[in-house]
């Protein structure tokens, strides 16, 4: 059984038919080719897979596709506008925000709703707003740095 | 060498594509046809496999093919390279024969088209297990019982004794000797990629290509081609972006070799992407060790000897070095001090578990948390600051190279210093005067101190099973741009900026213009990998070393085109120039200017009329023209070398941390956190101080969170991340970092190493710490994790 969605990924919209059980992480992976959102853990702990779904920061690998039927979905992928980094992009490389990597596109999604909701937050609320977030490279020190970074960048 | 680049805070080349989502881990690798896997796994701890039924399983849809153990017979065994006297080695299949041995045992590969149909095929696999008893306890595991390889006799793969000095003396003579037992948890890497392959043959070719998210690139390739039974110069492993290793990725798995194997049997791609659960199970562990200290000491503090009895839980079978590391324990166990007399008595024992392996630090976190743990143990014994007894018991920087009674000679260091400078930056007299009056109004205020030295850059290839040495070719193209082969595999250490760093100062060119290749044995020469702190100390140097051969070759050739002797050219600013002309414009160096692209259609001509001075990348265009060589020159601009260290370097430091343990709940909070590394040299300021980070992050996780929990029917309790905790954002507070350098006289750059230094410093001081809060109580030692439920049941007792 499939089962018609439509989705808009980084401002494209996409039709397809899809099984009803199909992760959103592996639409986003599989079927649409996106594969900076990556899987860390399988049980919605360590947000590897963070996109944003309408908005909001979202675990994709506890959320299945036809629940993202009609949603805007933005994925690492379109974060790059106009050829230019985010502000949260710039300060994970700026600040040394990631060593392997992988856990990298979820915790910059994450990081991004931080300052969406909050133009300046303290290191506790950075911390606070991560905590969602598993890194296992960075002890998390310079990824608090970049969030700053792009806090500042983004309100001068 | 002109440091334009080394030393500095540079931003790494290699974060662009990470950061933008464009990176390409193994199930980011994308091949027509591919064919996906999934295993069954054991379900018992121990049991006799009667019967597998796959008939339901290659019905259903998608499936493609069921294999068991029978059918990879032929497959060689997962291989051990530790080579210890006696060592029992059981017959390691890539799957189960006729019994499992532990949790997440491959029993059988189910292929199908597609992953979700694989994962569903696989619990229509009915296994028959006839359950036997388990194994679960290491010291019970030693005394037989129940035993795991029936041909061994018993559960014990080997006894090493090791150690200088007569320890028996050395502990009779002492005024005190102090015993502790200690515990050294089973620990999991989770890297945050797990592990992943896959593999496609081309049968026409008879060549098979493996993806595979290791660190040791080369070294898998020879094994699996001993595995699989195909040709080494048919098989070519791509390691593409690797997610996080810290050692669980230094191996070579039963995984990799079957994928190879299906990839051949079928002739398609097939992939198999490792799941969290299956990461627990299936990757190795690390630690799980439980030991015995006694430390023999005089009343003014002098330390007379040490004397470690240790148990290491194996595991059911070897991985690649998992006998090894319990020896890297007894290696350190000198720690920072002068220890006349030491010994280790490992016993190595088999258990139905996960084996254990390398991850991060290695045998060294264990040896470095029973030295300091004791040293701590002495402190509170004679009433003597553990920072003051540290203090004496330095060798003092004049006494290096300063040889160990575990029979290691250190290389350079200044541990005082470090030291000193921890004290200073912590405030420490003042912070004891805190404690104090903390105490008198009831609050469990603890410092807790580690004075580490670490064993790095591992190492000269007499004292490794495969080789210790690494491997870089340099080459300047055509159009002046450089390339860097390096047999290092880094994945996410930075060595793609930090080696581009060490290239274009050593060379003259812009950083931008310099290109790091890693992890391709198609295209990078032989090399050994990365893994114990080794890759920029061993392998950095072989890319300066490399560099200095090609500028041999490069000087030559200049001084044939500009017609002077070889002897009268100054290298400076990536040029050549005639001395006197040199002489003349030294100081202002001429500018390095990044190279273009070359016209399209011809390579340009290098011009020599009348010049005083050419750059190298003019050298190089040169070269490959080679219409102006000198006679006898090869053409082309490029240098390989193989650089085999003569030493270990060791790494020092001193980590200071304060905690304070709330009453009501027995919750740890962390006050301050200092931490002083030595590390030698530094090439890279900014990834040096996320090497640190990262490591003691790890370390707060063995400290406070982190377990892997057998229960005692050996079911892994602790089988996800719902269970196993690692540190989130909130758990950790922030470092404050300074450092001394103290070069390494092993190799020219005088680097050390530092990937495993947090992990190692840090374990001690913070348990120390928290025995420090909880000394009201008479606490005087506690075992890893430290919960609060154990604090709290002290407190309230």
């Amino acid at each position: 059984m499939q089962k018609a969605i439509s989705v808009s990924v980084n401002g494209v919209s996409h039709q397809h038919d899809v099984e009803p059980r199909l992760l959103l992480v592996h639409y986003l992976r599989d079927v649409l080719g996106l594969t900076g959102t990556h899987i860390g853990c399988e049980t919605s702990l360590c947000g590897a897979c963070t996109i944003l779904l309408d908005g909001q920061a979202v675990k994709s690998c506890t959320m299945l596709a036809v629940q993202a039927d009609g949603a805007e979905v933005t994925t690492i992928e379109g974060l790059v506008k106009d050829g230019k980094l985010h502000p949260m992009q710039e300060g994970f490389w700026e600040r040394h925000g990631l060593q392997c990597g992988y856990c990298t596109p979820g915790m910059i999604i994450a990081a991004t709703q931080i300052i969406d909701r909050n133009a300046n937050p303290s290191r506790e609320e950075i911390r606070h707003g991560l905590e969602g977030n598993l890194c296992r490279c960075t002890g998390y020190q310079h990824i608090v740095e970049a969030v700053e970074y792009a806090a500042k960048k983004r309100s001068a | 060498m002109a440091n334009k680049y080394v030393g500095q805070r540079i931003k790494r080349t290699e974060d662009p594509r990470l950061i933008k989502g464009l990176a390409h881990y193994v199930d980011d690798i994308r091949l027509p046809d591919t064919l996906h896997v999934a295993f069954v796994r054991s379900l018992y701890a121990h049991a006799r496999i009667n019967g597998i039924d796959a008939s339901e399983a290659l019905k259903a849809s998608g499936v493609v093919a069921v294999y068991t153990g029978k059918d990879v017979a032929k497959v060689g065994p997962v291989p051990c390279a530790s080579a210890l006297p006696g060592l029992k080695v059981p017959d390691y299949r890539v799957l189960a024969q006729d019994k499992v041995f532990f949790v997440g045992h491959p029993i059988a590969a189910v292929v199908a088209t597609d992953a979700y149909s694989a994962r569903d095929a696989i619990d229509l696999v009915v296994v028959d297990y006839e359950d036997l008893p388990p194994v679960v306890d290491v010291e019970e595991a030693a005394k037989g019982g129940t035993i795991i390889h029936e041909d061994f006799g018993d559960n014990i793969a080997y006894k090493l004794t090791a150690g200088e000095g007569d320890i028996d003396a050395a502990l009779a003579g002492a005024d005190k000797v102090i015993k502790q037992r200690i515990v050294h948890q089973r620990l999991a890497p989770i890297a945050m990629e797990g592990r992943g392959v896959l593999a496609r043959y081309f049968p026409g070719e008879e060549e098979l290509t493996v993806w595979s998210s290791t660190q040791i690139p080369h070294l898998l390739r020879t094994q699996l081609a001993l595995m699989i039974g195909i040709p080494e110069n048919k098989l070519r492993v791509i390691t593409p972006e690797v997610g996080g290793a810290f050692g669980s990725k230094l191996n070579v798995y039963a995984e990799e070799a079957l994928l190879g194997w299906i990839s051949i049997k079928l002739g398609k791609p097939v992939k198999w992407i490792e799941g969290r659960r299956e990461n627990i199970q299936a990757t190795i562990h690390g630690r799980g060790q439980v030991g015995y200290v006694e430390i023999g000491c005089k009343n003014d503090g002098t330390i007379t000897g040490l004397r470690y009895n240790v148990f290491a839980d194996l595991g059911a079978y070897h991985q690649l070095l998992t006998p090894a590391i319990p020896t890297l324990t007894g290696l350190m166990l000198s720690g920072a001090y002068k220890i006349p007399a030491i010994q280790i008595n490992i016993t190595g024992c088999f258990t139905n578990k996960m084996a254990t392996d390398a991850y991060r630090g290695a045998g060294r976190p264990e040896a470095t948390y029973v030295v300091e743990r004791a040293m701590d143990l002495v402190a509170a014994e004679l009433g003597i600051d553990p920072a003051e007894l540290r203090r004496r018991n330095f060798p003092a920087a004049a006494e290096f190279p300063f040889h160990t009674a575990t029979g290691l000679d250190y290389d350079s260091g200044n541990y005082e210093a470090a030291l000193n400078k921890a004290q200073e930056m912590i405030g420490y007299a003042k912070l004891r005067d805190e404690q104090k009056k903390a105490r008198e109004e009831g609050r469990l205020l603890g410092i807790g101190i580690s004075t580490y030295v670490e064993i790095c850059a591992l190492g000269p290839s007499q004292a490794m099973p495969a080789g210790g040495w690494e491997s870089a070719t340099v080459r300047i193209e055509p159009t002046g741009k450089v390339t860097v082969l390096t047999g290092a595999s880094p994945h996410g250490q930075g060595q793609e900026t930090s080696f581009a760093q060490i290239a274009a100062d050593e060379l003259g060119v812009d950083l931008n213009d310099v290109t790091v290749i890693h992890g391709d044995t198609g295209i990078v020469q032989y090399g050994i990998g990365t893994f114990g702190s080794r890759a920029t100390a061993v392998g950095g140097t072989a890319v300066l070393i490399a560099i200095q051969k090609l500028k041999e070759k490069a000087n030559k050739i200049a001084a044939h085109m500009l017609k002077t002797d070889a002897a009268s050219l100054a290298f400076e600013g990536g040029r050549y120039s005639r001395q006197a002309v040199a002489a003349a414009t030294t100081g202002v160096s001429e500018p390095v200017v990044p190279v273009g692209e070359a016209p399209a259609g011809a390579l340009p001509q290098p011009e020599t009329e009348g010049k005083s001075s050419l750059t190298i990348q003019d050298i190089a265009l040169a070269a490959h023209l080679a219409k102006e060589l000198p006679p006898d020159t090869e053409p082309g601009l490029s240098a390989t070398y193989f650089f085999e260290p003569k030493n270990f370097t060791f790494p020092f430091g001193t980590h200071i941390v304060v905690v304070e343990v709330e009453r009501e709940t027995g919750d740890v909070k962390f006050l301050r956190y200092v931490a002083v590394d030595d590390c030698g040299k530094v090439i890279n300021p900014m990834l040096v101080d996320g090497q640190i980070q990262g490591g003691i992050v790890q370390s707060i996780g063995q400290a406070l969170y982190e377990e892997v929990v057998y229960d005692d029917q050996g079911q892994l309790v602790t089988g996800s991340l719902m269970d196993y905790a690692i540190p989130r954002a909130t758990h950790v507070p922030w470092l404050e970092l300074d450092r001394t350098e103290t070069p390494s006289p092993v190799n020219p750059l005088g680097v050390k190493g530092v990937g495993e230094a947090g992990t190692i410093g840090a374990t001690p001081a913070i348990v120390g710490a928290i025995v420090d809060a909880m000394s009201p109580f008479g606490v005087r030692h506690l075992d890893m994790p430290v919960k609060p439920e154990a604090l709290w049941r002290i407190i309230n007792q």
